[in-house]
């Protein structure tokens, strides 16, 4: 008897546990960030995995953090692929018009305001402007890299042509010699297309990318071999390829996927957003043009940006910018994604680009400038439309 | 001439191999793992093998599992795993002096340790001398790991990755015991190596106690130049149970170099308090420990150091067989679970107010069959969430463990 109980307990024990389940489920697509855009070959997803796994890496002293940095990992900004949170929020200084930064030679224009134990961190210089980011997502990047600089241009309207009171315009900007801009890359000047950052600093993925390396960890590589702290060019402190990786994982990370999108109140909220001109900005379709990686070619999108910088009025102008921009401008910040701020967020939303919203709403309320219009309609609207827009832009 | 020789060399030969399947060679002293002493006797209340007369005892354990786990819908299939493969040798070296050691092969050889080797002098009974490599006695796990004593394949989380298990240094001190009647009360105090940057400078992107056992230069330096103290009281009554408090805490960091103070000096700080008791009638065993750190981490550095941690577990177990099963005299079959908890960041972050999580709850309910006392075989189940620095949706992590552990 006893023996037989022991038995069933020991077969049944084994019955139950070889079988292939998996014991936790695999949250839906559209409720995370991460994934892979859908298309890639076998060689690609192992690259996009080599990717992750240099974006996960943590960087010690002995791995070159440092000694002055930002944070210690991509990820630790990037948290959940998703926007950032205010305890990772980093500082860009000194710069106050287009003509360039004037405290390059102070350690501008980032503040690496962490440092290894024996070191200080970085101040901001005495005299220095200075404006404070949280990270972005890191989603959907590779689509915005396939849009053509024409397609950018097309959206343009810097004399406000049409007469909506929005005239965007591209941050025309001095690329380094290791961004080899793509063949039908417009140049203006000399100067190209930014894409990246929030004011559009960046003009490619691997331009943001190593810059990220040196100026958030502290890490030099083949594109950006000057040390931050000593101001010296040294060794790089990670592979070019493992660079490259990094480029191709951002490259490839999947657009965000709009939820509960038979929700009628949701398509009312969609409706309402385009009735009140956010779409004269945060352009819901967009198409991709020739990529190397062939899941990227030709697709349409939804980024609600269009990768222009925008005058948001004196409220957001926090006297420091970038490139070509001026203080009070700002790039259209991608809207994809934004319902899912909060599982990056630690539940919570921190909206604009240094996190001062609170909401959506006080985000919408935050606009200025060429948004005026806009705010303002919906200001006036009543309040189930509110609700409704609110509900659309959450299912983003 | 030649002929001579090798018919020699095969006498030799048969004569040796014949001596080493002689079984009256090795006379086992077995010992019951199960049973209580204090954590503390954890190193003497092993099974060992007497060579001949030789006053050299060896034993050891072994463990090895099956395991398939999912994180998030998504699992690295099947596993199995050479946990750990250990080694005592004892030597009485005279009548109150006495030579333990225990030398670890964890993962099939991937990190090889001498975790255990030290000297015990008895100059009284309450008093007695241990020098050597010593394990330092935080909590009652670190003091009382091996294996088979255990009913779950798994170390405990937070005494594997808050305080460091099996966390052993080059040390002296004292300890010693006293009984009356019901009552066991026992002490160690120990100076030994101690803790290094790399408790804040580790690819674990957290405070990070284990990271201090990659150092093996902690055996010939002390990053600090200053020693770590342990120390341990423990109180048992043999009706209640064992109640210890014990305290660990030193400079960790390089405050000097070449005699000029380049840092100011930065304390760890562990506080522990570990019970264990049988309740009466129905044999259930509790155990349990709970741990506080403190570490003084840097302002220069991001929150994603804490300065704050605390964590624990509670193993609950309870016999429900004990009988004659499959022809072993006395084989008990068991249920257990175990709860625990660790928050390697307690504190709130500066900019916003919020909590800091960093943190992970387990349950793992587990059905153990023993044998005999010496040997385990262990199906565990564990559930557990882990909540990022953030607070963000936790990764949840569940599946199987069907191990085996025995002492030889």
């Amino acid at each position: 008897m006893k023996n037989s109980f022991l038995i069933t307990i020991l077969l049944s024990s084994v019955a139950f546990t070889s079988c292939e389940t998996n014991y936790t489920e695999i949250p839906a697509d559209d409720t995370v960030l991460d994934g892979t855009v859908e298309g890639l070959s076998h060689e690609e997803s192992a690259r996009f995995l080599r990717g992750d796994e240099a974006f996960s890496k943590v960087f010690t002293r002995g791995t070159g953090l440092g000694p002055t940095y930002v944070s210690t990992s991509c990820v630790s900004c990037h948290t959940g692929d998703g926007k950032g949170h205010p305890s990772t929020i980093l500082t860009r200084f000194g710069q106050i018009d287009e003509t360039g930064n004037l405290f390059l030679n102070q350690g501008g224009p980032q503040l690496q305001n962490r440092s290894l134990p024996g070191y200080f961190p970085e101040q901001v210089p005495f005299g220095a402007t200075f404006t404070k980011f949280t990270a972005p997502a890191t989603t959907g990047l590779g689509f915005l890299e396939a849009l053509s600089d024409a397609d950018i241009l097309a959206m343009a309207d810097p004399n406000d042509m049409d007469g909506d009171g929005i005239s965007g315009v591209p941050n025309w900007i001095d690329i380094p010699d290791f961004v080899i801009p793509s063949s039908n890359a417009i140049s203006q000047n000399g100067k190209y297309i930014g894409r990246y950052g929030k004011k559009a600093a960046a003009h490619s993925l691997l331009h943001q990318t190593a810059n990220a390396y040196n100026q958030d960890m502290g890490i030099t590589s083949i594109f950006r071999p000057i040390d931050t702290y000593s101001h010296l060019e040294i060794d790089p402190e990670v592979a070019t390829s493992t660079v490259n990786d990094v480029v191709f994982y951002l490259r490839t990370l999947k657009a965000p996927i709009q939820r509960n999108q038979n929700d009628a109140v949701v398509n009312q909220g969609a409706a309402i957003f385009n009735q009140i001109n956010c779409t004269g900005c945060h352009k819901t379709e967009l198409k991709t043009g020739n990529s190397p990686i062939a899941a990227l070619s030709y697709k349409t999108f939804a980024p609600y940006t269009d990768l222009l910088l925008h005058d948001m009025g004196s409220g957001l102008d926090d006297n420091y910018t970038e490139g070509n921009a001026k203080t009070y401008e700002w790039k259209t910040p991608a809207l994809w994604g934004l319902g899912l701020s909060g599982n990056s967020q630690g539940g919570n939303f921190f909206l604009m680009h240094d996190g001062r919203a609170r909401s959506v709403e006080e985000a919408i309320l935050m606009h200025g400038g060429e948004a005026t219009a806009s705010k303002i309609n919906y200001q006036n609207l009543t309040q189930s439309d509110k609700a409704a827009l609110l509900k659309f832009m959450k299912s983003l | 001439m030649k002929l001579k020789f090798l018919y020699i060399l095969a006498l030799l030969f048969s004569l040796n191999s014949y001596s080493q399947i002689d079984t009256s060679l090795l006379k086992r002293t077995p010992k019951d793992s199960t049973k209580q002493a204090l954590n503390m006797d954890a190193v003497y209340n092993r099974p060992f093998l007497n060579i001949g007369k030789t006053p050299i005892a060896v034993g050891g354990y072994m463990e090895a599992n099956w395991q398939r786990l999912s994180t998030d819908g998504v699992s690295e299939g099947h596993q199995f795993q050479a946990r750990r493969l250990t080694i005592f040798m004892s030597s009485a070296i005279s009548k109150r002096v006495k030579f333990l050691s225990e030398i670890e092969f964890e993962d099939g050889g991937k990190e090889i340790a001498i975790e255990f080797a030290s000297v015990d002098v008895e100059l009284h009974p309450l008093v007695n001398f241990r020098g050597g490599i010593i394990m330092n006695p935080i909590g009652a796990f670190n003091q009382n790991h091996d294996g088979p004593k255990w009913e779950f394949s798994d170390r405990p989380i937070s005494a594997t990755q808050m305080l460091p298990s099996t966390f052993s240094n080059v040390g002296a001190g004292l300890f010693g015991k006293k009984y009356s009647n019901n009552w066991m009360i026992g002490y160690e105090a120990y100076f030994s190596g101690n803790f290094d940057n790399s408790i804040i400078e580790n690819e674990e992107n957290k405070t990070f106690l284990p990271a201090a056992k990659n150092n093996a230069e902690r055996f010939e330096e002390i990053n600090s130049g200053l020693p770590l103290f342990t120390g341990k009281i423990a109180v048992r009554n043999s009706k209640i149970g064992e109640l210890g408090l014990s305290y660990m805490g030193g400079v960790y960091n390089k405050y000097q170099d070449d005699g000029v103070i380049i840092d100011t000096k930065r304390r760890v700080d562990v506080f522990a308090i570990d019970f264990n008791t049988t309740l009466p009638k129905v044999k259930t065993f509790i155990t349990g420990e709970w741990a506080w750190i403190k570490v003084d981490v840097p302002e220069t550095y991001g929150q994603q150091f804490g300065n704050k941690q605390c964590g624990g577990f509670m193993d609950v177990v309870q016999p429900i067989l004990k009988s004659t099963i499959l022809g072993w005299e006395n084989a008990v079959l068991n249920i257990a679970c175990r709860m625990e908890y660790v928050d390697w960041n307690v504190g709130t972050f500066k900019e916003t107010g919020g909590n800091i999580r960093e943190d992970i709850w387990s349950v793992m309910p587990a059905v153990s069959f023993r044998p005999s006392s010496q040997t385990v075989f262990r199906l565990n189940y564990r559930f557990q969430k882990q909540t990022d620095i953030l607070g963000n949706p936790p990764a949840s992590t569940a599946g199987f463990n069907i191990g085996i552990s025995t002492y030889f």
